[in-house]
């Protein structure tokens, strides 16, 4: 607008002098007439007056052509000049600008050019040298990253306001969500910790570690035990950490699993009830005819037998029920304690290894599924296999042996074999009562014990293939459960940062500030999109896909995402499946929306929404908020709107067109999490090019995006 | 006159050894076995005081006892629980629904006496 006024303006200008100079002329000329020659100068003027309209007409279009040539070639050259500059210094610094202004302009451009390569080559030079200098940080932390991932326990990290700025998988893991409980709340960076562990219960550990602290003495830790929103029992243990200047800072949260033990814990409290109730009867028995016995001796014979019968009937019984209840309470701590999930490859390598070192035996492995797990006492079962090794060598001259496994209904074959001598076939049951020594090693337990606390049996197979015999003893064990592997850190690079940790979190202002006052790079975001059966929610379209990513300090945590797929229980245009290429047999039994924005509900808390033509998403969500009783109260940003702000001059703000503009990648468009990641890229770029121009805050942001909005409805 | 004293236990060897117990300390004695017998023999026995096992199969101590306090002239019968059990919640149980002593066993014979004899004398 302000252009097509300075226009109008310049032409004005152009047309006014232009005809200013002959009228100005005219008058000289007719003033240094005399009286009767000025008539006739005047007669001859009014007479030409068509042609002089004409030709002031003519020069009307001659100085507009002019001016409009003026503007392309300098004015509106200029301005894209400038904008261009504005990408490359904010946005895109591989970006070149063009112009088909005016040969000087042209020059400017290449000079602008020559600048911009200059500076980037400069701030490639620095970038180096940051990176050089950031790498071994890099290290540190990608050290500490592969240690948290290597615990056992699982730790959350949060700052004294309860934002987690670090976790490992193993705390993730711990606070998933059961399979039929959508409300679990989320561990991610920056997110509340009072989410996952009630605010009262950390407010009291912070203020006992408070008033456990010494001067001096090392910082104490304390201990309680919470419940999951899943029904896991989680011990947690909490320890402070201090900032230079000794306040609290945050604390560290170590968690444990203790669901099992705590059921073990009550088992056997069982039994040691039940063993109380079962032993006092007995013994009262016992006691009454015993103290009879004393008190009346002389008591007549047939009483007295009567009574000596009560009580060595009942001791007996007595000391059946205490063996039963001691075995019940060993096998119980036996079952819980010892039994692990190994693999059987890991579990054999052992066994290798152990007999080659204490017995001098050879071995190999022969076929064994990769991906058999066994639950077993690791320690007994290698005791057990290598005291049947030194068996074999010792008394049937056996040097070596080879091992197989496989998966076999819902346990696990285990196979030692060996060529050449057999064994009696009842060797096996001869050995398996006695107590096992291998070497200097020995224990009270049998191989009988060992198989009958993992459930597993052992038997004796010989077969003879074309004169060679070979024989070999088949354990059958209980199957195990994979473990998943602890996620490993890969070679530190700055671009494989895993993104579990955020120190920068530490300097978080606070939340005393207005969200509105808060600066645009220090507020946590979610960017979504959604896919949809078509464009019009109000003539019954539905969302059949969300996909979003959340954005803490500038970073886009592309492991905190969420996909979900949407039944829209309705059929779907052949246009939409063009776009976004999801059929109808995808969205068959996946959850209905109502299920769906609950959860999403909770990925988003306490974040800023950002989507690219927001309404467009946000008018899905509004229609269904009296049916899923969800909904979104958090601010909304949209980047069509703030890409417009930055670059007003640009018509064209598609995703792909701003992606291209700003140099990000286009990859996996039309999925929602596709989109919603580009989307995240997008508005991190654009968050400088906004600072450029003064937007700096969210408040700025909402009212940049409301005047773009405006103007944008103007055309 | 001779007071009297119901035993109540499933279990045959402690129902001998107190039967006998009781006899030498010179109350008349009735036995029953479980719980139904129980309340036929107060009915017909009439008993000072009873001797009530808990853990009884069909009806438990508990319910004789509770049984025995509906009725208005029984309430003058002394009840002693006699249990395996020990904790806490089921001496209150016990103690609640009417009885006047609530040992567990094992007990010592001269003070299971002493009980039935204070018991008795108070009444």
């Amino acid at each position: 607008m302000k252009a097509r006024r300075k226009f109008i303006l310049w032409v004005a200008v152009l047309y006014a002098a232009l005809l200013a100079v002959p009228a100005a002329l005219g008058v000289l000329l007719a003033a240094g007439l005399p009286a009767p020659e000025q008539e006739v100068f005047l007669a001859i003027v009014s007479e030409r007056g068509p042609v002089l309209a004409f030709a002031a007409l003519i020069l009307l279009f001659v100085s507009a052509g002019v001016v409009r040539w003026l503007f392309a070639e300098y004015v509106t050259a200029v301005h894209a000049l400038a904008e261009q500059t504005g990408v490359v210094l904010g946005a895109n610094p591989a970006l070149r600008v063009t112009t088909q202004g005016a040969r000087e302009v042209a020059a400017a451009a290449a000079a602008i050019n020559r600048l911009a390569d200059a500076h980037r080559a400069l701030q490639r030079d620095f970038e180096q040298r940051a990176r050089e200098s950031g790498a071994k940080l890099e290290e540190e932390r990608n050290r500490l990253a592969a240690l948290m991932s290597e615990l056992s326990e699982g730790v959350l990290v949060c700052n004294a306001e309860g934002r987690i700025l670090l976790y490992n998988e193993q705390a993730k893991g711990l606070f998933a969500a059961g399979e039929t409980d959508a409300t679990a709340a989320l561990v991610g960076l920056g997110r509340s910790v009072f989410a996952l562990i009630d605010r009262d219960q950390i407010a009291h550990a912070l203020e006992k570690l408070q008033r456990l602290r010494q001067p001096g003495a090392a910082l104490p830790t304390t201990r309680f035990v919470i419940a999951t929103a899943a029904g896991r029992l989680l011990k947690v243990r909490a320890a402070p950490f201090v900032d230079s200047a000794g306040a609290v800072a945050g604390l560290v949260l170590a968690l444990e699993d203790v669901t099992g033990l705590l059921d073990q814990e009550t088992a056997r409290r069982g039994l040691l009830q039940a063993l109380a109730a079962g032993v006092r009867a007995p013994t009262a028995n016992i006691r009454a005819a015993a103290e009879n016995l004393a008190a009346y001796p002389d008591m007549d014979a047939a009483r007295r037998e009567q009574f000596v019968q009560i009580v060595a009937a009942e001791s007996k019984g007595l000391s059946q029920q205490l063996d039963a209840a001691l075995r019940q309470y060993a096998d119980a701590l036996k079952a819980h304690l010892a039994l692990e999930d190994m693999r059987a490859v890991d579990l054999l390598g052992v066994v290798r290894q152990r007999i080659g070192a204490s017995l001098g035996m050879a071995s190999k492995l022969e076929a064994v599924d990769e991906e058999l797990w066994l639950r077993l006492d690791s320690f007994a079962f290698v005791q057990a296999l290598a005291f049947l090794a030194a068996r074999l060598r010792d008394r049937y001259k056996v040097q070596s042996l080879r091992f197989s496994a496989r998966a076999a209904g819902g346990h696990a074959e285990l196979d030692m074999g060996w060529d050449g001598s057999a064994v009696p076939s009842d060797a096996l049951s001869l050995w398996e009562d006695e107590p096992m020594q291998v070497g200097a090693e020995q224990t009270p337990l049998t191989l009988r014990d060992v198989l009958e606390r993992h459930g597993g049996e052992v038997w004796y197979q010989a077969a003879e293939h074309a004169g060679e015999r070979s024989a070999q003893f088949r354990f059958l064990l209980p199957a195990g459960e994979a473990v998943a592997a602890p996620a490993r850190v890969a070679a530190a690079t700055a671009e494989s940062r895993p993104e579990y940790y955020d120190f920068d979190l530490f300097l978080e202002s606070g939340a005393t500030r207005a969200l509105q006052e808060r600066r645009l790079s220090e507020l946590a975001y979610t960017a979504f999109d959604t896919e949809t059966t078509g464009l019009e929610p109000s003539a019954g379209d539905e969302i059949i896909s969300i996909g979003a990513v959340r954005i803490v300090n500038g970073r886009l945590l592309k492991n905190e995402v969420f996909e979900q797929l949407v039944d829209p229980r309705r059929s779907l245009s052949r246009e939409s499946a063009a776009i976004h290429g999801i059929g109808a047999e995808a969205l068959q039994g996946q959850p209905v929306i109502e299920q769906v924005l609950p959860v999403f509900q909770r990925f988003c808390e306490d974040s800023v929404l950002v989507a690219h033509n927001a309404a467009f998403d946000m008018r899905f969500f509004q229609l269904k908020e009296a049916s899923s009783g969800v909904r979104f109260t958090q601010p909304v940003l949209d980047t069509l709107l703030l890409s417009a702000a930055v670059h007003p001059s640009h018509a064209d703000h598609r995703l792909e067109s701003i992606a291209e503009r700003l140099g990000v990648r286009l990859i996996g468009r039309h999925t929602a999490l596709g989109d919603a990641l580009l989307t995240g890229e997008i508005f991190l770029k654009l968050l400088p090019l906004l600072a450029e121009r003064g937007v700096a805050t969210l408040g700025e942001a909402l009212a940049a995006s409301r005047e773009t909005y405006y103007a944008r409805l103007q055309y | 006159m001779t007071k009297k004293v119901l035993i109540v236990d499933d279990e045959l060897n402690i129902v001998t050894a107190l039967e006998f117990l009781l006899q030498k300390s010179g109350y008349e004695v009735m036995t029953a076995q479980n719980g139904d017998e129980a309340l036929q023999r107060v009915e017909s026995f009439a008993p000072d005081l009873v001797l009530l096992d808990v853990m009884m199969p069909r009806i438990s101590g508990y319910e004789v006892c509770r049984r025995m306090r509906e009725r208005a002239d029984w309430k003058h019968i002394k009840i002693i629980m006699l249990s395996a059990k020990g904790r806490e919640a089921e001496v209150s149980k016990g103690v609640s629904l009417g009885a006047d002593l609530y040992v567990t066993k094992p007990f010592s014979n001269n003070e299971l006496v002493g009980k039935i004899g204070e018991l008795l004398a108070g009444a």
